[in-house]
């Protein structure tokens, strides 16, 4: 029987609307069966804005950390301070968006009675409570004088930028551990999604921050992380078969569509005025920060949208199992 | 490597009690639902509900044939599907083309003294598949694997269960889960699913959804005895003619390590809603860390080299 010709209940292609003007539509689509179109996956039960938002922050609050201690150790007490305070601001919203997000806040503590490498929340949550107290012992050196404390302060700076990168890249196999087509087809690539966003959002957060004199670091960065998301978007976007469909329409499509655009933006002002007008280096950090925001929710809408649409689901499996028997 | 307790998933085993750390354990217990006997009666649904407590879910109206339950949820731990075809029941030929095989048009609800047209609905041409979904207790459970708080665990008897005096409602077992079974209880806050009707086994008891069939189609006992049962029945299923008899989730050597529940089915499983081929998503894992280390090394790299040059 060839897979092809195959509908059950006339909810080819998985859609309920307008489902008999699309079958001409769908010519050169390769049809699947489906129960009445409904999903096979469940969609994450997560709020965007506690978990997309959290994406966005984790990762400007850990590359923010790296970057902050190469400033510090450069002598770029300008490009370090807002690094520092940024982390540290970036990071407890974000515990409070993890927090809230539970269906038993009161609980949270549950999460610290076990260690499980198989579970990618319960190593982040590991790498966090390392995490935040140094990104905060950090910031707490900028804003008052620690006195004989100052080491305590150091070794925060110090801690945060090597914990930093790992904070920024976990949330990727967090997504990525998942039956959700969009997240889980594109697990190789989307660590590297993921540094990369971090990378430019920290770059924004600096040349917003930073005055002129300091802040090269961070417009190489910029050119250095927006490129490299770009890359690791588009490899994505080819691996993952037909279900790169999510990452381009409706909301996930837009998003996507702007994050790249302001990305580029952010990179082209950076490198064009970022060294000589606060204002085109200002500017061109918000495009950046604006950027990696919009791929972090891109990402999780296309998350959203694949499983919602059993197509995302079963035509990859069936093709995985075509492919397995000749 | 972790701990060989926690990564149930990296391993291919027949023994989940035991690789959790049981030293001695009863047989692993299951399910064997034959859709090929099930009447869509939905005794289960409602022996689930009542035996586990689990609250009422809205009374919809779908559509989808008789099916107003529409799948398994926080509030709905089994689950019968109605698929209605025009396909003969049996001596089914094997290379059926599907394309005719739409649903049917019931007409629903004919306004009073108006009957049908003689002859349009009474097709010999028909079937009707009912199938009770339910969770499929994996040997590799992705949902167990993710839980970050141990709410998750595997018991004696090789089934997963949730604890709701730890679960903190993180959500994350729900989209880990690659059929859709765990879900979340918003008015709770926390996840609800299947327990095998851990508390019944425990007694001796089998459980109350396989207590309530009244054909037996969802059959209850040892893995191992119910899997040597279904190749039989799927022998003289295949012998009587029913050419589409197949068995889901048996097989040891699938994505999931083969389900704790599996089943007879009539049509492919994406008819029914269940993936073709479901695979825990914490196979993939290994390499997944190898990568976020890769990345976030490069991440130091490229702090690292945006301080070379100049100013």
């Amino acid at each position: 029987m060839s897979r092809s010709e195959m509908t059950v209940n006339g909810r080819t292609g998985g859609r309920r609307r307008g489902r008999r003007g699309r079958r001409e539509s769908m010519v050169g689509e390769a049809e699947f069966s489906s129960y009445y179109g409904r999903p096979v996956v469940k969609e994450p039960t997560w709020a965007p804005l506690d978990i997309a938002g959290y994406l966005f922050l984790g990762g400007l609050a850990g590359a923010s950390s790296a970057l902050a201690a190469g400033a510090e150790l450069s002598a770029r007490p300008g490009l370090a301070r807002p690094l520092k305070l940024g982390a540290a601001g970036a990071i407890s919203l974000s515990l409070l968006a993890l927090v809230h997000d539970l269906g038993r806040p009161a609980r949270f503590l549950n999460m610290l009675r076990v260690f499980k490498p198989t579970s990618p929340m319960s190593v982040g949550v590991w790498i966090l409570t390392a995490y935040a107290p140094a990104a905060g012992a950090a910031a707490l050196d900028e804003l008052v004088p620690l006195g004989r404390l100052r080491p305590l302060g150091k070794l925060g700076t110090a801690g945060a930028a090597l914990l930093g990168p790992a904070v920024a890249s976990y949330t990727a196999v967090l997504i990525s551990d998942t039956a959700t087509p969009a997240w889980h087809e594109g697990h190789r690539e989307m660590p590297f999604v993921f540094v990369g966003s971090a990378a430019s959002a920290a770059a924004g957060l600096g040349l917003l921050g930073a005055p002129l004199a300091e802040n090269a670091p961070a417009r190489r960065l910029a050119v250095i992380g927006a490129l490299a998301e770009l890359a690791a978007v588009r490899l994505l976007e080819r691996r993952v078969g037909i279900v790169a469909e999510t990452y381009h329409r409706g909301r996930a499509g837009v998003l996507m569509r702007a994050a790249e655009a302001l990305s580029l933006l952010g990179v082209a002002g950076a490198i064009r005025g970022g060294h000589r007008s606060r204002l085109a280096a200002a500017l061109s950090g918000a495009a950046l920060l604006a950027a990696s925001a919009c791929a972090r929710f891109g990402i999780f809408e296309a998350g959203r949208a694949s499983a919602r649409d059993p197509k995302y689901t079963v035509k990859p499996q069936r093709e995985r199992l075509r492919d397995e028997q000749p | 490597m972790s701990p060989p307790s926690l990564l149930s998933s990296v391993r291919g085993h027949g023994d989940p009690a035991g690789d959790t750390g049981y030293a001695e354990h009863p047989p692993r217990m299951g399910f064997f639902t034959d859709t090929s006997l099930c009447i869509g009666c939905k005794a289960c649904e409602v022996a689930c509900k009542e035996w586990n407590r689990v609250p009422e879910d809205g009374l919809n109206f779908t559509g989808m044939s008789f099916d107003n339950t529409e799948g398994l949820s926080a509030d709905t731990w089994r689950h019968v599907a109605f698929i209605e075809q025009r396909k003969p029941i049996a001596g089914s030929e094997a290379n059926f083309q599907h394309t005719s095989a739409n649903v049917i048009d019931l007409g629903l609800a004919p306004a009073p003294g108006t009957a049908p047209p003689a002859g349009t609905e009474l097709d010999s041409d028909f079937r009707w598949l009912m199938a009770s979904d339910v969770c499929k207790h994996c040997t590799d459970a992705a949902c167990l694997d993710v839980c970050p708080t141990g709410a998750l665990f595997r018991t004696e008897f090789g089934t997963v269960v949730v604890q709701e005096d730890i679960c903190n409602g993180c959500g994350y077992c729900v989209p880990a889960c690659p059929y859709g079974v765990i879900g979340k209880r918003e008015e709770d806050g926390r996840v609800w699913k299947c327990t095998l009707c851990y508390d019944r086994l425990g007694q001796g008891q089998e459980p109350a959804c396989a207590k309530a069939c009244p054909t037996n189609s969802i059959q209850f006992g040892e893995l191992d005895e119910l899997r040597e049962r279904a190749s039989g029945r799927v022998e003289q299923l295949q012998q009587a003619g029913v050419l589409d008899a197949r068995l889901y989730g048996h097989d040891p050597h699938d994505g999931v390590g083969g389900d704790g529940a599996f089943f007879l089915l009539l049509d492919e499983p994406e008819v029914y809603g269940l993936p073709p081929d479901p695979v825990a998503t914490t196979r993939d894992l290994p390499r997944m860390w190898r990568n976020a280390a890769i990345a976030a090394v490069g991440l130091l790299g490229a702090v690292g080299a945006s301080f070379a040059g100049h100013r």
